[in-house]
């Protein structure tokens, strides 16, 4: 099976440690392991087979990034194999195709450029992309844009006039400045700034002030793999801690046996076995019926933000003193899971579209 | 059992169709509260002819219980057909014909431990609504102790003799016959001396008493045995093993009482029932409360379902319906502590109606094993913790 494959693979190539190592370092990104990823057919999950991906689907990219969320394995996994790869098959013209096959071989990564305030909300897009002649001039600036220190191509979201367009542009196009950021998740996010960079007709993915024809599937498609990938980070803060507290003894009995925990333990499995129904089912939708996809996705985003908030904030507190240690990994699962909670779109941000679809 | 799209799909219309023409439009109201439920049995009364109808019709193509083989007064539909029959019941907004504790416990009990005798005698009495049974598991000393029952119950070559008190039957005055946990071996080992037996409440010696709840109704008895006298054959599985039958059935009872939980009777979206209540603005903090009680109650549909999936393709759903009825019991209560909120003083008259339902939730976390047992079930099943 895809997890089990999976997770023999990151077990060995990405544990926290590699992620740690990488911090360390300070880097955020690890090409080898992209590339490696790329060889068994990951990053092009969702890339069609005769432009070199394995087309899997949703529901595949998801278990992987579940799996991935498990050792917290760096990777731009989500930016390029889900969002970018979404995002071209919407448009799937002759230079659409070609960039998807790259995508499939590993050697371009995308990021995604929407934020430009501390909440997610692409409707709100202030960066301007003035028509000129033929093309466009955009000015302006995107913020938390993940991936998007070491990506080779940006997608970037630009108000031309009253609507949006989508550009897909080279990271290192004349005027775009980057600035990688320290972030609390040790992953790559950076400041992406726009200094009257010109963009052709060519640039435009899809149709001009047409974003969201491509964007919505892309984002979805993200927001998903986002969810999966926290239901991840959560049952391994989660097999951690029940580990600990079979093994850790005070007062002569191992911790486990203290009633107080082990009804907290058994409430935080409840909860990631129903978040774990609403990612299964966000990504049999996505396949299935796309058109359609949105409450269910959102609905999976939402539980597995609450779900592995309440599983890190466990994890600490069950470990005791050894929780709050840097030498130890549960930390890097808090900060992780902090990450995963705000990236395209919050707790709030979802549960108010589930309760729009179900009418209030 | 698997059929094609195709099949599923002249099923699907055909039932449509059929739905159309049968269910009385007094049954297009998707209530199923205390008020409205078809309960069936021998002193049943029907609230209205359209409530008899919709049981007979409904008797008649075996959808009172849909799964159940149809010798025994099912349809035999598969688990697919069993979600286009919901599906197409929730269209149109259908009643139940038919709720009872035969249909979602003992029957479920009987289809995997009853001989073939004890199923043809009594499943189709169920399934037709003509014999309602009760549940006798609590005892005044045996409740999250359930295995400490003591009712004793004596073989006397030609018969059994039972004496003892059930507490907490729930419908004990209404119901026609009851299964019940006794204790056939008081030396063994306190979960091998239990059997699971069958009993006419008309018997001899039976007697219950009432206990008002704190919603107002009566629904639960205690229940009396002295020196009540029962046929050898009324005892399902082994004699002594009475214990796995209790267990099976309770994982049963566990998962209708989170479905139960889970679609809160109308199937309506939370909010749209909090816009009902409302007079004025939409209350913010309550709008949040109730959007976070959607999302969840959404998830735990999902997982309901998924569970059902895993146990009709071969997996069982096992110890995970103490997750099950854990939080569709908690999901529930919380779902209607909002609503009352959002009613604000209106709910609080009796006859405004929300009040009873509200605090019938909060037995849902007790009944049929609390919230606690369901914690420790699986703390120590699922996650192995110690102790
Ligand atoms: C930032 C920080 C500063 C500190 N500063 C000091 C200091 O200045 N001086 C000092 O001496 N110590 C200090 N400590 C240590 C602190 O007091 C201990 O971490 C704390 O007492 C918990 O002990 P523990 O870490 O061994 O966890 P454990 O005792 O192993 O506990 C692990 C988990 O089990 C739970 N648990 C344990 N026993 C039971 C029980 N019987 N019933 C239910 N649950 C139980 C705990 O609540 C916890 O969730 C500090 C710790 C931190 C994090
Ligand atoms: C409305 C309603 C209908 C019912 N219908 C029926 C019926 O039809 N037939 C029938 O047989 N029974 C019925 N019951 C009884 C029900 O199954 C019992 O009430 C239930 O099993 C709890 O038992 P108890 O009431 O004795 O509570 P207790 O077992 O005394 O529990 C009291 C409190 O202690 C907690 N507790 C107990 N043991 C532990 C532990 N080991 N660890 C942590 N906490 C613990 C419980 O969770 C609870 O909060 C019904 C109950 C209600 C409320």
């Amino acid at each position: 099976m895809l997890a089990d494959a999976a997770r023999g693979f990151l077990d060995e190539a990405a544990p926290v440690s590699h992620l740690r190592r990488l911090r360390d370092e300070g880097q955020t990104e690890d090409k080898a392991l992209w590339k490696a990823m790329a060889d068994m057919g990951w990053a092009g999950i969702l890339v069609p087979e005769n432009a070199g991906g394995s087309d899997m689907g949703h529901a595949a990219a998801c278990v992987l990034a579940t799996e991935m969320g498990k050792t917290l394995a760096s990777s731009p996994f989500i930016s390029t194999a889900v969002i970018a790869a979404t995002a071209l098959r919407q448009v799937a013209d002759e230079r659409a195709n070609a960039a998807l096959a790259q995508i499939a071989s590993g050697d371009v990564t995308y990021a995604l450029a929407v934020d430009e305030n501390a909440k997610f909300n692409p409707e709100a897009t202030q960066l301007r992309g003035d028509r000129e002649g033929n093309g466009f001039r955009l000015n302006g600036s995107k913020g938390f844009v993940v991936d998007g220190g070491d990506a080779d191509r940006l997608l970037v979201l630009a108000r031309t006039g009253e609507a949006l367009t989508l550009f897909d542009l080279p990271a290192d196009r004349e005027g775009i400045s980057r600035e990688a950021k320290s972030m609390i998740d040790s992953r790559d996010a950076a400041t992406v700034s726009f200094a009257d960079v010109e963009a052709t007709g060519e640039d435009v993915l899809g149709q001009v002030d047409q974003a969201m024809t491509v964007l919505k599937p892309a984002i979805e498609a993200g927001q998903a793999a986002l969810a999966a990938e926290m239901a991840g980070v959560a049952a391994g803060a989660f097999g951690m801690t029940v580990e600990y507290l079979k093994e850790r003894k005070q007062f002569g009995v191992p911790i486990g046996a203290f009633q107080a925990l082990q009804h907290r333990a058994a409430h935080l499995w409840c909860e990631c076995e129903v978040t774990a129904s609403a990612i299964l089912n966000a990504g049999r939708k996505l396949d299935e019926d796309p058109e359609n996809a949105r409450l269910a996705v959102s609905l999976a985003k939402a539980r597995a933000t609450d779900t592995v908030q309440l599983a890190v904030q466990e994890g600490v507190q069950m470990h005791g003193g050894i929780g709050m240690t840097d030498a130890f990994d549960m930390g890097f699962y808090m900060k992780r899971a902090r990450v995963g909670a705000e990236w395209l779109g919050d707790y709030g941000y979802h549960a108010n579209i589930v309760a729009q679809a179900r009418g209030f | 059992m698997s059929e094609t799209t195709e099949q599923l799909s002249t099923f699907q219309a055909e039932l449509r169709a059929w739905l159309e023409e049968n269910c009385p439009q007094e049954m297009r109201d998707g209530r199923n509260d205390e008020t409205t439920i078809c309960w069936g049995g021998k002193n049943w009364n029907f609230t209205s002819d359209a409530q008899r109808t919709w049981l007979q019709r409904c008797v008649t193509k075996g959808y009172t219980v849909p799964t159940w083989p149809v010798e025994y007064g099912g349809a035999g539909l598969s688990r697919d057909e069993e979600k286009v029959f919901h599906a197409e019941m929730a269209r149109i907004n259908a009643r139940y014909p038919l709720q009872s504790f035969g249909i979602w416990m003992l029957g479920p009990a009987l289809l995997h431990f009853g001989t073939h005798e004890q199923k043809l005698h009594y499943l189709p009495p169920i399934a037709r609504g003509e014999v309602r049974w009760c549940q006798g598991y609590s005892e005044p000393g045996a409740g999250s102790d359930l295995a400490n029952v003591q009712t004793k119950c004596e073989d006397k070559g030609d018969h059994w003799l039972v004496n003892g008190q059930k507490i907490w039957t729930s419908y004990a005055d209404k119901a026609d016959w009851i299964f019940a946990l006794v204790r056939t071996d008081k030396d063994a080992p306190k979960h091998k001396g239990i059997s699971f037996v069958l009993i006419n409440m008309e018997t001899e010696g039976v007697s219950t008493r009432p206990i008002k709840l704190i919603s107002g109704v009566s629904p639960f008895c205690e229940t009396f045995f002295d020196d009540v006298k029962f046929p050898k054959e009324q005892v399902v599985g082994t004699v002594n093993r009475g214990w796995d039958v209790a267990k099976y059935l309770l994982t049963h009872e566990r998962e209708m009482i989170s479905a139960a939980g889970g679609s809160m009777g109308t199937g309506r979206p939370l909010g749209a029932v909090i816009a009902d209540c409302e007079t004025g603005e939409t209350d913010p903090v309550l709008r949040g409360d109730a959007m976070r009680a959607e999302v969840d109650t959404l998830a735990v549909e999902l997982t309901l379902e998924r569970y059902k999936d895993q146990a009709e393709a071969g997996g069982s759903v096992g110890d995970a319906s103490a997750m099950l009825k854990y939080m569709g019991t908690e999901l529930n209560k919380r779902r209607l502590e909002l609503l009352m909120a959002a009613g604000g003083s209106d709910a609080l008259e009796w006859d405004d109606g929300r009040a009873p339902n509200w605090l019938r939730t909060k037995a849902n976390s007790i009944e049929g094993g609390t919230s606690e047992v369901m914690l420790s079930i699986l703390s120590k099943r699922v996650l192995g913790l110690p102790g």
